[in-house]
């Protein structure tokens, strides 16, 4: 009820002449997208107070985005789906470098979270029996993904924003204030995290936007939620948000980055007009029949067709065209590559000068199906072309490009707790890292949101609670004045660097230097002018007042950039494999050994740049790896690690589901993410209504559960890194876990 | 390829300001977002205005654009004659805070008056079924990217700045109507539709729909057919007869 | 038309928050935006004052086998013999002045409380507003919340009388199968006018905002009610058009009248077919 705001100057005992809002809070989000009001809401549920740090409006984040939808194995469409299957999907995407822990919570739980969205009003595409409908994606072996048309990121970031005033009106029943216990702060950036004199942390300060005035946030739990990176790209889909930020605080504050060598790069960007350059075209465009052509009118893909593929895709274009009408008797068209695949392709033909004036390459549809149809099938891209490049798709080719489109690497956090090394520093979404391996699948990533922001804001608050009433960290006033001189210094500096000058400059030497394809000689230059931007960076100046003031947070927002792109080129350097969303000209293969290994990023001791380190991958349990066939796993795995198997290989694999059994053929092409087309999955029968028969699954699952049992005490007996609280924790989290599936099984059950 | 183009921006604050003059380079295939950002980099660092995706999915960039409310995003330069002045302005509904940044805070309030949508009491999660034919309605408005050029445009409150208190606005009014026809929503929202949020300042002229940039026919399908259901329940004499008898029939029964 | 509930013209406009970009100009469209209220308003009162000297004329309006749907039902004992319906005459020779006055209250009040209509003459007439980000010259805007304006909501009743009277027209056109001496199995150039009269009424009508509420609208789950959902879709589409089809309507029934009125005062004679 009490605001606990102070607007004295001076009130957090900071030498600074500058007044500063202070609040306390229990918990601090920063980042209003999906993962970070999951979060909030969460930890809103357990009782705490909550502020949400929001850098653009309420309900603008970055998660409205996002089109195709979020992947759940609710089985709707496909009864045979369930978490197994997600699970062995997403390893699989991601090549076996997830973190199998987060892959396994999350292929469990994110039925969960989808079904709770509609009791906060979100409204699903249905199937027949008025069940939320499920489409096929890339890489997804049954329709898994819940929809709303092609806006389902808009939907999920609504009824998430709905769910915050809904508690906000209950809270107002309550007490008489909205804002009593869940707090929206829209445009405030956070420039620096708080810590106590133990190292524990304690807030967070930023400023207001609008304003340019600061504030200070007391609060023992910080909840990183803050998105990606793809503004050090010069070609992005991703908006201006995306500067790292969070990966950049919590590096600064002593956290731990993991594998940012992996950036996701789309096939298919607009890349022209300039003004709409990065936007995604969705993948559907090519499930539906679209070709991608060279300058010369070739359809250059069928050259690009790496051996592991070539059995499954076809080697005349009548062959692949034939495919769309005749999935059974011929293969699929080359178009239809995994992402990391046709972005490398179309990015040769570029380099090599065949690409579009605008360099680009061709995508056609307009020769492929009638107009009506196009109309039809791809309504929003239709849209898309004809308002912002005034192209008719159905009439002429869209020129189309890779973009820098997500970013798998981030904050390594405990899978359970979402937890960093930072006492009550926690991070969920795209800013943490683990979860999606080398690769992430479409439709990962909006349930990756829930399931991990909604872990997220459970621990923090848990975190709270172990710390008593006497614990509460407090923010120490030297490092206030400390944030605040170090935000303030480009006003003072007025005739400095133009900040936009620097940032074109990164973007440039990120784009052409570490983007798809990475040679080593590239990346050190990368890096030299990485060094060279630092000490231009403390330069940059900005004109003009603090009232929103564009020039002077696109400074601040630099030091982000910079220390993120850092460690991007350098785990680039040192990861000498192609993996996912990372490919070295000089080493064009996978490496098993390289598998074994996340490369960690943590700041250097005087803060001056990035120190990298080799960590050794958490092993996988053997009854989660008993779910792949051998051989597959031999592709990725060492035979070393593979002796593990040999003893409970037996057992695991009966414990499978029967239901899901699948043929050792062809094992290569599942491994890989993104081949498997709509259009083909479509081809399979669709469940039947009324085969709601599912007695295979569930005892399968209560198997696999008892085996995740004491395979997780095992591995929980050998973690010596962990302290023993988060052990417990981690223990907690894992009954809950269970006991939330056992839930939703006797549920199911039930139904 | 590229011209010189004139550009007129609104540059102030609460305390006042005017239009700027600008004279700006406009290569093909731009929108007038990217020319604020030219000016931005090149002339004006610290001019004001709000954008996140620069594709029409966050609703952020809205401004007036020689006077019509628009997304600067969305309008594209080869809209204009090469030597026509480009006038871009804050949305004149809401209180300035800089340039083109205004305070939207008006629709977040009303946000919150919107009762939350209200489940059966008794349905867990994972057991909600509705048919896709019953959720369409409200999946049209569930579109609406919350630009606010609805509420900007309104002449309820755009010329009548008293009537905010008592008017929720275009965007809120379609919020209601979103929940009264969702399937599963068991509140009842035509009182309030009418006595909380004025769907009685609508007169239907319909420039809510014409600024939409999601193209969601917000007076057709939301604030109309949201008129007749409060007509049934307020002005409709026949319903209001059998709703009396029915209402007795079953608490005689 | 409806009286003017809001203060008229030359009061001052509510100073507005001072907090706003403070900009002078009402607005700064640089489009014709005035041009589409202007014709709205050019063509409105020209049907105002069309329709006035027709309906107080009291004469033309019948030549035996047809007659002006300004006139019909026509209800008065003083009708033209042959005019009235079925010989329902329910107002004596007290009703001197012109019959048309007791029926066109309801087509009249179909075409206010329309929720096109309202549109168009809140923008023409009231200038309220006289098109979107212009400003509008009142001082006080209540919107339709109170009398008259309040009234508005009754657009279903007049929905109703309209069927009523859609349902009149038709077979007005049908008795347009005769000749001019009564005898059926003819058919003229008027009997085709009549006919696209009544259409046209009938797609107004059924394409009106009211109607789609009623077709269907007002259900919560169209999943339960098949059908009506059929008619609601069907009506919604109709719906899509209801602007064209008010003012095609519109000029239908103001030149049906006027073929009419022509034919009954002899200025040229209704070419028949057969």
């Amino acid at each position: 009820m009490t605001d606990n705001t102070e607007n004295t100057e001076n009130a957090v005992g900071t030498k600074s002449t500058e007044p500063v809002e202070r609040h306390s809070y229990d918990v601090v989000v920063i980042g209003a997208g999906g993962a970070g009001l999951r979060a909030a809401i969460e930890a809103r549920h357990a009782g705490k107070r909550v502020a949400v740090i929001s850098k653009s409006l309420f309900g603008k984040a970055h998660t409205v985005m996002a089109e195709g939808g979020a992947a759940a194995a609710m089985g709707n469409v496909n009864p045979k789906d369930n978490w197994q299957v997600h699970f062995r999907d997403t390893m699989r995407g991601g090549k076996f470098l997830n973190h199998f822990r987060m892959a396994e919570l999350h292929a469990k739980e994110a039925p969960d979270r989808i079904w709770e969205l509609e009791t906060w009003g979100a409204l699903f595409d249905r199937t027949k029996e008025g069940k939320i409908s499920q489409r096929n994606f890339g890489g997804h072996e049954y329709p898994r993904l819940a929809h709303v048309g092609d806006r389902t990121g808009l939907e999920l970031i609504r009824t998430l924003q709905q769910r915050v005033v809904a508690l906000q009106q209950e809270d107002k029943a309550s007490t008489g204030d909205y804002e009593a216990n869940l707090r929206v702060f829209a445009e405030t950036t956070i420039v620096r995290l708080l810590k106590d004199a133990s190292g524990r942390i304690a807030g967070a300060v930023g400023y207001y936007r609008e304003t340019g005035q600061f504030v200070v946030f007391e609060a023992p739990a910080v909840i990183m939620a803050t998105g990606g990176i793809g503004r050090s790209y010069t070609v992005t889909s991703n908006s201006w948000e995306y500067t790292g930020d969070g990966h950049a605080l919590a590096l600064l504050a002593g956290a731990a980055l993991v594998n940012m060598e992996f950036v996701q790069f789309h096939p298919t960007g607009m890349v022209w007009p300039p003004s709409v350059k990065g936007i995604l075209v969705t993948e559907s465009v090519r499930g539906d029949g679209g070709v991608l052509r060279n300058s010369e009118g070739k359809r250059f893909m069928f050259d690009y067709v790496p051996d592991v593929f070539r059995k499954q895709y076809a080697e005349t274009e009548e062959e692949a065209d034939r495919w769309y009408d005749d999935q059974e008797n011929n293969r699929r068209p080359p178009e239809l590559l995994p992402r990391d695949e046709v972005a490398r392709s179309i990015n040769s033909e570029v380099k090599a000068g065949r690409g579009t004036p605008n360099g680009g390459v061709f995508l056609d549809v307009s020769t492929r199906l009638p107009a009506e149809e196009i109309r039809r099938r791809l309504p929003s891209m239709y849209h898309q072309f004809k308002e912002l490049a005034d192209v008719d798709i159905t009439a002429q080719p869209m020129e189309v490009g890779p973009t820098c489109h997500y970013v798998m690497g981030g904050i390594e956090v405990d899978p359970d707790t979402q937890g960093t090394v930072v006492p009550g520093l926690y991070a969920a979404g795209e800013c943490s890292g683990g979860m999606h391996g080398s690769n992430r699948l479409g439709g990962n990533s909006l349930s990756d949101l829930l399931v991990f922001g909604r872990r997220a804001g459970l621990h923090a608050a848990e975190y709270i609670d172990g710390l008593g009433t006497a614990g509460k960290p407090a923010v120490a006033a030297a490092d206030v004045d400390a944030a605040l001189e170090e935000a303030l210094a480009p006003l003072a500096n007025a005739d400095g660097e133009n900040p936009y000058t620097l940032h074109h400059e990164l973007q440039v030497t990120m784009n052409t230097l570490v983007g798809i394809i990475r040679k080593p000689e590239e990346v050190s230059e990368a890096l030299t002018k990485l060094e060279e931007f630092k000490p231009r960076r403390t330069k940059v100046g900005a004109a003009g007042g603090r009232r929103f003031n564009p020039g002077w947070h696109v400074a601040l927002d630099l030091r982000n950039m910079l220390i993120v792109s850092e460690c991007v080129a350098k785990a680039a350097l040192e990861r000498e494999e192609s993996r996912g969303g990372h490919t070295r000209d000089d080493h064009p293969a996978m490496s098993s050994k390289w598998r074994q290994i996340n490369l960690i990023c943590s700041l250097n001791e005087d803060g001056s740049g990035i120190d990298l380190k080799h960590q050794p991958i958490p092993t996988i349990r053997p009854d989660l790896l008993g779910l792949f066939e051998v051989s597959e796993l031999q592709k990725y795995f060492t035979d070393e690690e593979l002796t593990v198997l040999g003893d409970s290989a037996e057992p695991v694999a009966e414990a499978k589901p029967a239901g899901e059994a699948k043929p050792a053929a062809e094992p290569e092409v599942k491994s890989e993410p993104a081949t498997e087309s709509k259009a083909e999955a479509k081809s399979e029968p669709e469940a039947k209504p009324e085969a709601k028969t599912e007695p295979a699954p569930i005892p399968g699952q209560s198997n696999g559960e008892k085996a995740a049992d004491t395979a997780a005490d095992k591995v929980a007996e050998k973690s010596t890194e962990k302290s023993a609280t988060a052990e417990a924790e981690e223990q907690t989290a894992q009954a809950e876990a269970e006991a939330q599936t056992e839930d939703a099984e006797t549920a199911a059950e039930e139904k | 390829m590229g011209y010189k183009g004139k550009f007129k921006v609104w540059r102030g604050d609460a305390s006042g300001g005017d239009l700027k003059d600008f004279e700006v380079e406009i290569n093909e295939g731009e929108v007038v977002l990217d020319i604020i950002h030219r000016l931005q980099a090149t002339q004006a660092p610290d001019m004001a205005c709000r954008w996140n995706c620069k594709a029409g999915k966050c609703g952020s960039c809205s401004a007036e654009i020689n006077g019509k409310p628009r997304l600067m995003c969305m309008t594209r330069m080869s809209t204009f004659e090469q030597d026509e002045t480009v006038t871009v302005t804050p949305l004149r509904t809401f209180p300035v805070i800089k340039d083109l940044v205004t305070d939207v805070g008006f629709n977040y309030a009303k946000a919150r008056e919107v009762k939350s949508f209200t489940p059966p009491k008794d349905l867990l999660p994972g057991e909600y079924r509705m048919q896709q034919i019953d959720v369409e309605r409200s999946q049209e408005f569930r579109k609406c990217i919350e630009c606010y050029l609805c509420q900007n445009t309104c002449h309820a409150v755009r010329d009548h700045e008293e009537n905010k208190d008592n008017f929720s606005g275009p965007r809120y009014l379609m919020r209601v109507a979103e929940l009264d026809m969702h399937p599963l929503d068991t509140a009842d929202r035509k009182n309030s539709a009418q006595e909380e949020h004025g769907l009685g300042f609508c007169n239907i002229t319909k420039c809510c729909t014409e600024v939409c940039p999601e193209h969601i026919r917000i007076t057709d399908n939301a604030l109309i057919p949201m008129k007749e259901r409060v007509v049934d329940r307020k002005y409709d004499p026949l319903v209001w007869l059998g709703n009396k008898i029915r209402r007795r029939t079953s608490s005689d029964a | 038309m409806a009286t003017d509930t809001i203060a008229p013209g030359p009061e001052a406009p509510a100073p507005l928050s001072p907090a706003r970009a403070q900009i002078e100009q009402k607005t700064l469209r640089t489009d014709r935006w005035w041009l589409s209220p202007l014709l709205t308003m050019l063509v409105l009162v020209a049907f105002i004052f069309y329709a006035t000297f027709r309906a107080f004329q009291n004469a033309d309006y019948y030549t035996g086998n047809l007659i002006s749907p300004f006139y019909s039902p026509c209800i008065a004992t003083k009708c033209v013999p042959g005019s009235s319906l079925g010989g329902f005459k329910p107002f004596g020779d007290w009703w001197s002045i012109s019959p048309a006055l007791l029926i066109l209250i309801f087509p009249l009040g179909f075409r206010m409380t329309c929720y096109y209509y309202r549109k168009a003459y809140y923008r023409a007439f009231w200038q309220s507003p006289p098109a979107c980000a212009v400003a509008e010259p009142h001082g006080k805007y209540t919107g339709e919340r109170r009398f008259p304006l309040i009234l508005n909501n009754s657009h279903r009743y007049f929905f109703y009388a309209g069927l009523i009277f859609n349902t009149i027209l038709s077979w007005d056109a049908i008795l347009a199968f005769r000749n001019p001496a009564g005898q059926w199995g003819h058919m003229s150039v008027g009997t085709l006018v009549l006919i696209a009269n009544a259409v046209l009424l009938w797609v107004y009508s059924l394409s009106c905002h009211s109607c789609r509420h009623i077709m269907g609208g007002k259900l919560k789950h169209f999943s339960k009610h098949p059908l009506r959902y059929k008619g609601w879709t069907l009506v919604s589409k109709l719906n899509h058009k209801h602007m064209l089809f008010a003012w095609v309507s519109l000029f239908g029934v103001a030149l049906t009248d006027a073929y009419v009125a022509l034919v009954a005062n002899g200025t040229f004679s209704n070419p028949t077919f057969f």
